[in-house]
């Protein structure tokens, strides 16, 4: 099981793949392929991930009449996010795809935020709530609708002022999306430039894990349970510390 | 769920991953391991000189699979052959359970296998048996380990009553909290079990707390009165220190666990958790113990420590009694010894 398994295709050619979304206050649960989604599911759990996890893997899987056989891929979204929700939707997604000799795609949430926009020309920012004061973000141009949006800047964690001075700097407008604008608002409510899109697409969904998941497959770019590592970004407080420490001495 | 009697030939496939260590295990008939793998954390929470929750989480989940896959692999089975799957569902620090909790849940979906969340405090307990299966009812347990110092009556399975417990720190807790303080690092309880065997155990007499009466332990005290001793006497010799302070902490829960032992009319002693693996603690519990009448049993220092046997050796027991626990199951960071995760 070292090697990255070979996405099995069922009988009709089709793939199935199923995708778990844990990396914010919400879980979902979707499956899918390139061709479009045949069941989803998603709860406002507040932060009680692995409570409803699984019985939403079951309930999904059973409503779409998919059995464990009929799966060819698990997709997860790998963050960045809550660090107990990635790794409730990680542990839970590399148990399955392990157990049944699957590969993995590991989603970014910020890719997964950015295909809650509809198409335009304009630059699309995603950028989920970080807490601390700070939003993790990246820019995007997208590429049509459904298509894996292209990304312009690697997903990093900031405060919000300087994520406000970047999008500032580039001087063009942007379609802004994500909790990380909403909870920030005031830092780009000024601006000429940015585009808030409204609040109710300020998760990623099951659904476009599974949507980008179909992408990576078709290009070959999957990973084995083993290999699927968590988007932190941000180390934990305590080797932040130890480091500072160490550097002072 | 597929309905499932629980017999000798019951296979039970656990992961353990509530502090800083992830352990998974295949057990057969509640007491047969044919697979035990643990994964220490030691060494990467030594530089913060304690076990860090969110460092752990992390080591946990990049731990997860290779450890699984080992348990499976070593018990010689094809998962297959698997009837259950148990994890650690508390006490223990949320963010860890949750990995285990987490990836058990999913196997027992994907393998169609009734899930057990099982009570690491109980597991505990069964570690005991699990090496000396001989052990009669009433027993009085006596689970120390850096998060928990009590003394408890099994008068059977899943029937606990907890005589005693430690009012402020735990028994490892001490350990750590003196070792950092003699600068012997993390952690304390292996560093000064070696270095007091060739200290003078009455070089200072530190103070029992709480020895004549009661069950409840108290080592708070005695950890600022280390403390204070060093302080006026810095010359003094960390090797005596060791020694002096082991001796009042191995001297308390000897006398404390025999006194209940007393009371209960219990028909044995026997000893869990990290602490457990102190030999001068094995040593002196035995021979007082047997002095006083009690067969004392103390299980292999693997099974003291946190592992995954134990675990599935507590699932298949609760199999038995109370059936699996529901998919719904969390995490409990403050479960109690008497609560089943449902
Ligand atoms: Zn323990």
């Amino acid at each position: 099981m070292g090697k990255t398994p070979r996405c099995r295709a069922n009988l009709d050619g089709a793939i199935m793949i199923l995708g778990i979304e844990t990396s914010v206050e919400h879980v979902g649960v979707a499956l899918g392929d390139s061709r479009g989604i045949r069941a989803h599911s998603m709860l406002a759990s507040d932060r009680r991930h692995a409570e409803s996890l699984t019985p939403m893997i079951k309930f999904v899987m059973q409503q779409a009449e998919v059995s464990m056989e009929d799966l060819s891929a698990i997709a997860v979204d790998v963050g960045p996010g809550l660090f107990t929700g990635m790794r409730v939707g990680i542990a839970a997604a590399q148990s399955i795809a392990w157990s049944l000799e699957l590969p993995m795609v590991p989603v970014c949430s910020l890719d997964a935020v950015a295909m809650n926009t509809d198409w335009s020309e304009d630059v699309v920012a995603a950028s989920l709530d970080a807490r601390r004061g700070e939003v993790y973000w990246a820019l995007y141009r997208m590429r049509g609708a459904g298509a894996e949006p292209q990304r312009l800047t690697e997903p990093v964690v900031t405060s919000p002022e300087e994520l406000a001075i970047h999008l500032a700097d580039r001087a063009e407008s942007v379609v802004c999306v994500g909790s990380g604008f909403q909870r920030h608002a005031a830092f780009f409510d000024q601006s000429a430039f940015a585009n808030i899109v409204g609040p109710q697409s300020q998760f990623p969904t099951a659904s476009s894990v599974v949507t980008l998941a179909a992408h990576r497959i078709a290009a070959d770019a999957t990973v084995s349970a083993r290999e699927i590592q968590p988007l932190y970004l941000r180390a934990p407080d305590a080797e932040i510390n130890w480091t500072t420490r160490e550097a002072q001495k | 769920m597929s309905d499932i009697t629980v017999n000798e030939s019951t296979v039970v496939l656990a992961i353990e991953t509530s502090c800083d260590e992830t352990a998974a295990a295949v057990v057969m008939g509640g007491n047969d391991v044919l697979s035990s793998i643990v994964s220490s954390q030691i060494d990467i929470h030594a530089r913060f000189g304690g076990v860090v929750p969110e460092v752990a989480s992390r080591a946990h989940l990049e731990a997860l699979v290779p450890v699984v896959n080992s348990a499976i692999e070593e018990a010689g089975i094809l998962p297959s052959r698997i009837d259950v799957v148990a994890a650690t569902a508390g006490p223990g620090l949320i963010g860890a359970l949750l990995v285990g909790v987490s990836a058990a849940k999913s196997l027992s979906l994907v393998w169609d296998k009734p899930f057990v969340g099982v009570n690491h405090l109980e597991a505990h307990l069964y570690a005991g048996l699990l090496d000396d299966p001989t052990l009669q009812f009433p027993l009085v347990v006596l689970l120390v380990s850096g998060g928990h110092t009590m003394i408890i009556e099994m008068r059977g399975h899943g029937d606990y009553t907890v005589l005693g417990r430690t009012i402020d720190d735990a028994a490892g807790e001490a350990y750590d909290k003196v070792a950092r303080f003699l600068n012997l690092g993390y952690p304390g309880g292996p560093v000064i079990d070696r270095i007091a065997a060739d200290g003078n155990p009455h070089a200072v007499e530190f103070p029992r707390a709480m020895q004549h009466e009661g069950l409840d332990v108290s080592f708070s005290g005695l950890k600022t009165a280390v403390m204070n001793h060093v302080r006026r006497n810095p010359d003094v010799s960390n090797v005596d220190i060791a020694a002096s302070f082991q001796a009042a902490v191995v001297d308390v829960l000897c006398i404390k666990t025999i006194r209940a032992a007393q009371q209960i009319g219990a028909k044995g002693i026997v000893l869990g958790g990290g602490v457990s693996a102190n030999s001068s603690l094995r040593a002196e519990m035995t021979r007082r113990g047997n002095e006083a009448g009690f067969k004392v049993a103390l299980p292999s220092r693997a099974m003291c420590t946190d592992n995954a046997a134990m675990i599935a050796a507590a699932a298949w027991h609760r199999l038995s009694s109370d059936g699996e626990t529901s998919l719904a199951c969390g995490a409990y960071p403050n479960l109690r010894l008497n609560a089943v995760p449902r």
